[in-house]
């Protein structure tokens, strides 16, 4: 895999030139071209949503001069999406470091967007300062027990939103807690095992790289629950790049950031920002688009980026 | 924006540190820097004498906390080249860490 690939440039639909679409077959990943995956007719019956991650409005520096403006041209992206995705899931990070004011911003940025809904789940940045209690009274109505965790069906695919950042502090890493996996284990147990699955939460659920704290500490033991489905794709954030792995029939999946890259595992001696030109930036900045062709079929994984 | 209570105690505890500072509690006014880049507190173990004004700089791009294990102190999130000053009135290994990256840890060992 070329160092394109590897970084997750997937870009789709009209936005950008380099572009390649990610179909998963059988657990075996398979790429298309942008204009092959143009040229392919709209599936009937499916339907498409876009992950934003990461937005960390708020965040000022050498990496974004201005998040906010970022996350703006990727919405105007979204809301030139045909047809319009059915909704948006935000995977945590809203803020950067719950800077005052960057929860308003974001709620009206994100009111303008052309969707049905915006799903959320709260990334650390979010919830640190006071354990969750602004994201909470802004998010949690009509998650369980008001907890941020969440789960809902769209046309034959079950979502499950996961809450990894609570059990944050001091703990190293990410983590969900017994109550919400015994309430992940219940919320499964009558579904069918053709059912498509489709979890969501912030901090890795694999172990991406626990020396940066890219780990979530009991994950093991939601997945395990998640091993007898058909179809599960997982979709997080926090690592700011798109890494992608297949085990079984689990697909894992991270996304960019809206506002700056983060460098990939190791490559750094830090996980900080990464300061780089802004053509490149922009190449690193993004969002993914998922698109569900039938209710049987996996689902298409789609990145696209800014620049 | 609401300020969570954490953060309030450790802002009433640096508070009455510096005014503890004017005081013959501790009228030295010693004091020290940690600073903070590429993700580590360096020194990781300081240790000061009591009533020493311990004070945090961040040099990363990237936001950082300053929060104690036990809950005795708590910095809000600091951007890059922000402070965050703590004074130790009582002698004890302080851990700490950040919040926002829980792998960064460090201790000051108050003597």
């Amino acid at each position: 895999m070329d160092r394109l690939d590897r970084r997750g440039f997937l870009s789709c639909m009209a936005w950008t030139g380099s572009a390649l679409v990610w179909t998963s077959a059988g657990g075996v990943l398979a790429s298309r071209t942008l204009r092959a995956a143009e040229a392919a007719e709209p599936a009937s019956g499916g339907f498409s949503f876009v992950q934003v991650s990461d937005t960390h409005i708020g965040f000022k520096g050498q990496a974004n001069g201005d998040a906010a403006a970022t996350l703006q041209q990727l919405l105007d992206r979204i809301n030139a999406l045909r047809p319009a995705p059915a909704f948006v899931i935000h995977t945590g990070d809203q803020t950067h470091g719950q800077k005052a004011g960057a929860f308003d911003t974001i709620a009206q940025m994100l009111k303008t967007v052309k969707t049905e809904r915006v799903f959320y789940v709260p990334g650390e940045h979010d919830v640190f300062l006071d354990g969750g209690t602004e994201y909470l009274s802004r998010y949690g109505k009509g998650t369980v027990g008001g907890r941020g965790w969440q789960s809902f069906d769209y046309k034959g695919t079950h979502f499950v939103g996961l809450v990894n950042v609570l059990k944050y502090k001091g703990e190293g890493m990410g983590a969900l807690g017994q109550d919400q996996i015994e309430w992940l284990e219940k919320d499964l147990a009558p579904l069918g095992a053709s059912t498509p699955i489709v979890v969501f939460a912030h901090v890795p659920l694999w172990a991406v790289y626990p020396q940066w704290g890219w780990v979530t500490e009991d994950g093991e033991r939601a997945l395990s629950s998640l091993k007898r489905f058909g179809s599960v794709t997982v979709l997080n954030g926090h690592i700011h790049q798109v890494l992608t792995k297949v085990e079984g029939n689990v697909r894992f999946h991270t996304a960019m950031s809206t506002a700056f890259p983060q460098p990939a595992p190791g490559a750094a001696p830090a996980p900080g920002p990464m300061k780089i030109a802004e053509t490149d930036a922009r190449r690193m900045i993004g969002v993914t688009e998922v698109t569900l062709v039938q209710s049987t079929e996996p689902l298409a994984i789609v990145d696209s980026i800014l620049g | 924006m609401k300020k969570p209570e954490t953060v309030l105690v450790g802002l009433v505890l640096a508070a009455s540190g510096a005014l503890a500072l004017g005081s013959s509690v501790a009228a030295v006014g010693r004091s020290a820097d940690v600073g903070i880049k590429e993700f580590k507190f360096a020194p990781a173990a300081l240790q000061v004498s009591t009533g020493t004004t311990v004070r945090w700089t961040n040099h990363d791009e990237e936001t950082h906390t300053i929060t104690s294990t036990t809950g005795a102190f708590a910095s809000r999130g600091l951007g890059s080249d922000e402070t965050f000053a703590q004074t130790f009135t009582r002698p004890g290994a302080y851990q700490y860490f950040c919040a926002l990256h829980p792998q960064m840890r460090a201790t000051v060992i108050v003597k």
